[in-house]
C-alpha cells in the first residue's frame, strides 16, 4: 500500500506561493508517490511554483468570498475524497488556516491529527512524525495507527524548499459544499500592519526583546539595533501579551519560527515557548542579567549583564562604525 | 448571554515537564493549575456577560483524577458552575477525542450563546480542539480573537493573522478562540475564592456523555534527546562586553 498519494494544503498571496507550502510540497515530493496541492482560493500565478516544487496536480477551491477557510476548504477536500481521489497523507502548514482546515477535516473524516511536527519518515506503510517538546530538548516520534488519510501539520522551516520538480499538471476546481451554520463567519475587512525592513522570518539578523527590557518604551532599543544590523525586531510572548508590540513580532511556539544567521536575545530568559521559535538560529547571542537563565544554555555568546547598559553601548559602537 | 468557557488544568509550567516512562505521555500526577491561556477566555466571558446584563459563565474541562484546583480558580474569578469530565480511560487522549469529550460536556452545560476557548493549551498545544469542537457541534468558529463584541445574534471578532488582523462577523452560537493578552484577567477576590468552594462542579465520565470505546489512532513510538546545542562562552558584563558582541558579529560578517 505504502504512501502513494500525498496532498499538501497550499496557500498563495496573490500570485506568490507561500514559502511554507513550497517547503511541504518539496518534502512530499522527496517522500515519493504523486503529490497534489490543494489550494485555498485560486492557484493563479502561483501554480507554476507549486508544480516546480512537486505538485503534479492542483485542486483549487476558488474565491471563498470572505468565508473562513476551515469549514470551506475541509468541505471541498471531503468532497474530492468521497469522489474517489483518496490521499494517504495530507500535510498542513502549522499556521492559522492550516490548522483550522485540518481540525475541521479531522472531524469530518474521524481521523486523529499530529501537529507541530518538524520531520516525517515513511517506512513502508508506516508514517512517523517527529515533534519537539520541552523547548526542543526532547523529540517525540509518533506513528499513525488508524485509517488513511493521515493528517499532519508541520512547523515552518522544517524542510528545504527545492524547485525543479517538473512541469505544471492539471488544475481542477474543487467545489465548496453547503456549509450550513458552520459557514456563519465572514471576513468583512482585512488590516495589514505595515513593517519596514526585512520580514521577521526571513531576516539574516533578528533582535528579540523580552520582559527584561522593563517597559514598553525600552523596546525602541531593539528596533534601533535591528535597523543597524539590517535585521528584524522580534519579541517574546511575554511582551506581546503585555501589549508592548503587536503579535506579528512574536517569536516562539505560538509565533514565528526564525532561523537567522544571528539571533540576539535581549532581556529574554528563554522560556520553552520562546526557545522553540529561535533554537534553530545559526548563532545566538544572549544578554540577560540572570546568569541562570535557560537562554544561556543555547547561546554561543552569553553576556550576563543589564540590557539597559549593554544595548546602548552596543548601539553606539555600531553607529560609530558607520 | 450564556457563555461556556473551555478550560484546561495543567501541570505548573514553571516546573520542568516530565514524561511518564511507561506511556511517554506528559506526567500530570502533581497539582494542576488553571492554564494561564484560559484565564483570558474566562475574563472575556465574564466581561461579555456583564455587558449583556444577564446570563452566566459555565466552565467545561477534562482532567484526570477529579482534579478541580484549576477550576476553582476560574470559579473564583466569577464563573457560576463547571462540568468536569474525569476518566482514567481518557489519559493521553488525542485532540479529536478531547474535542468529542468537551463537545459532550457542552451538552450538559445548558443553553449557551457562545463558547470560548484558548487558541491552544500551554502544555499540549495541538491547537485544533476549538475548531474540532465547532465542527462536532455544527457551529461556526473564529480563531485567534483579539477582541470580541456581541451584538444581538452575531459576534464581531478582530482575528489575528500573519500580516495583521481581520474583522470577522459571525452568527451565534459560535466557538471563538482567544489569544493571550486580549484582556487583563482579574485576580480572584477573597470573597470569590470562598464562594467558589460552594459552586457546583458536575463530575462525569466519558461513558456518562455517551462516549464509549475511547481510542485514538496514533502511538508514540519513541522519544529521543534532541542533539544538544552547545552552550558557548558566557561572560559577566564588565562594561566592555559590548565589544565582544561587535567582534562576534564582525566574525560572522553581518556588519
Amino acid at each position: 500500500m505504502s504512501i502513494n498519494n500525498i496532498w499538501v494544503f497550499a496557500q498563495a498571496d496573490g500570485d506568490t506561493a507561500s514559502t511554507a507550502t513550497l517547503e511541504l510540497l518539496s518534502k512530499a515530493n522527496r517522500l515519493g508517490g504523486s503529490v497534489t496541492a490543494f489550494v485555498v482560493g485560486s492557484a493563479g500565478g502561483a501554480a507554476a511554483a507549486f508544480a516546480d516544487h512537486g505538485a503534479a496536480k492542483i485542486y483549487e477551491t476558488g474565491d471563498l468570498a470572505g468565508a473562513l477557510p476551515g469549514p470551506a476548504v475541509s468541505s471541498a477536500m471531503q468532497a474530492v475524497i468521497s469522489g474517489g481521489d483518496a490521499p494517504d497523507l495530507i500535510m498542513f502548514p502549522q499556521n492559522y488556516e492550516g490548522r483550522d482546515v485540518m481540525a475541521r477535516l479531522s472531524v469530518k473524516l474521524d481521523r486523529t491529527v499530529l501537529t507541530n511536527s518538524t520531520d516525517i519518515t515513511v517506512d513502508g506503510d508506516s508514517v512517523t512524525v517527529q515533534t519537539p517538546i520541552f523547548g526542543g530538548s526532547k523529540l517525540v516520534n509518533s506513528t499513525f495507527t488508524g485509517e488513511r488519510p493521515f493528517l499532519a501539520a508541520f512547523r515552518p522551516k522544517s524542510f528545504e524548499a527545492a524547485g525543479g520538480a517538473g512541469a505544471a499538471g492539471e488544475i481542477i476546481a474543487a467545489a465548496v459544499g453547503e456549509l450550513g451554520a458552520t459557514g456563519g463567519a465572514t471576513v468583512t475587512a482585512v488590516h495589514v500592519e505595515e513593517t519596514s525592513g526585512p520580514k521577521l522570518d526571513e531576516a539574516a539578523v533578528v533582535v528579540g526583546g523580552g520582559r527584561g527590557l522593563g517597559d514598553a518604551e525600552k523596546y525602541e532599543m531593539i528596533e534601533t539595533l535591528a535597523k543597524l544590523l539590517k535585521g528584524a525586531p522580534g519579541a517574546s510572548r511575554a511582551i506581546v501579551d503585555a501589549g508592548w508590540v503587536p503579535y506579528s513580532y512574536q517569536v516562539g511556539q505560538t509565533g514565528k519560527v526564525v532561523k537567522p544567521t544571528v539571533y540576539i536575545a535581549a532581556g529574554i530568559s528563554g522560556a520553552t515557548q520562546h526557545m522553540v521559535g529561535m533554537k534553530g538560529s545559526k548563532n545566538i547571542i544572549a544578554i540577560n542579567k540572570d546568569k541562570e537563565a535557560p537562554i544561556f544554555g543555547v547561546a554561543d555568546l552569553g553576556i550576563v549583564g543589564d540590557v539597559h547598559k549593554v544595548l546602548p553601548q552596543l548601539i553606539a559602537a555600531l553607529q560609530a562604525r558607520g | 448571554m450564556n457563555v461556556i468557557v473551555c478550560v484546561k488544568q495543567i501541570p505548573d509550567p514553571a516546573l520542568p515537564g516530565e514524561l511518564d516512562p511507561s506511556t511517554n505521555t506528559l506526567k500530570r500526577d502533581g497539582k494542576l493549575i488553571l492554564d494561564e491561556s484560559d484565564s483570558y477566555g474566562v475574563e472575556m466571558a465574564l466581561q461579555l456577560v456583564n455587558t449583556a446584563g444577564e446570563g452566566s459563565v459555565t466552565l467545561v474541562s477534562m482532567a484526570p483524577n477529579d482534579e478541580v484546583s484549576g477550576l476553582r480558580t476560574a470559579l473564583a474569578m466569577g464563573a457560576e458552575k463547571a462540568v468536569l469530565v474525569s476518566d482514567p480511560a481518557l489519559a493521553g487522549a488525542d485532540a479529536l477525542t478531547t474535542a468529542k469529550v468537551l463537545a459532550g460536556a457542552v451538552g450538559r452545560a445548558g443553553d449557551y450563546d457562545l463558547i470560548i476557548a484558548g487558541t491552544e493549551s500551554s502544555d499540549g498545544y495541538t491547537g485544533t480542539v476549538p475548531e474540532q469542537m465547532a465542527e462536532i457541534l455544527g457551529l461556526p468558529s473564529v480563531g485567534f480573537a483579539k477582541t470580541i463584541t456581541v451584538d444581538g445574534g452575531t459576534v464581531k471578532v478582530d482575528r489575528q493573522t500573519e500580516a495583521g488582523y481581520d474583522e470577522v462577523i459571525c452568527t451565534l452560537p459560535a466557538v471563538v478562540s482567544v489569544t493571550a493578552g486580549v484582556v487583563e484577567p482579574r485576580y480572584p477576590s477573597f470573597k470569590g475564592i470562598m464562594a467558589a468552594k460552594a459552586k457546583p462542579v458536575d463530575t462525569v465520565t466519558a461513558a456518562d456523555l455517551g462516549i464509549e470505546a475511547v481510542s485514538w489512532a496514533q502511538q508514540i513510538s519513541s522519544v529521543d534527546d534532541a542533539p544538544a546545542r552547545e552552550a558557548g562562552e558566557v561572560i559577566e558584563d564588565d562594561g566592555e562586553t559590548f565589544n565582544k558582541i561587535v567582534e562576534f558579529l564582525d566574525g560572522l560578517k553581518v556588519i
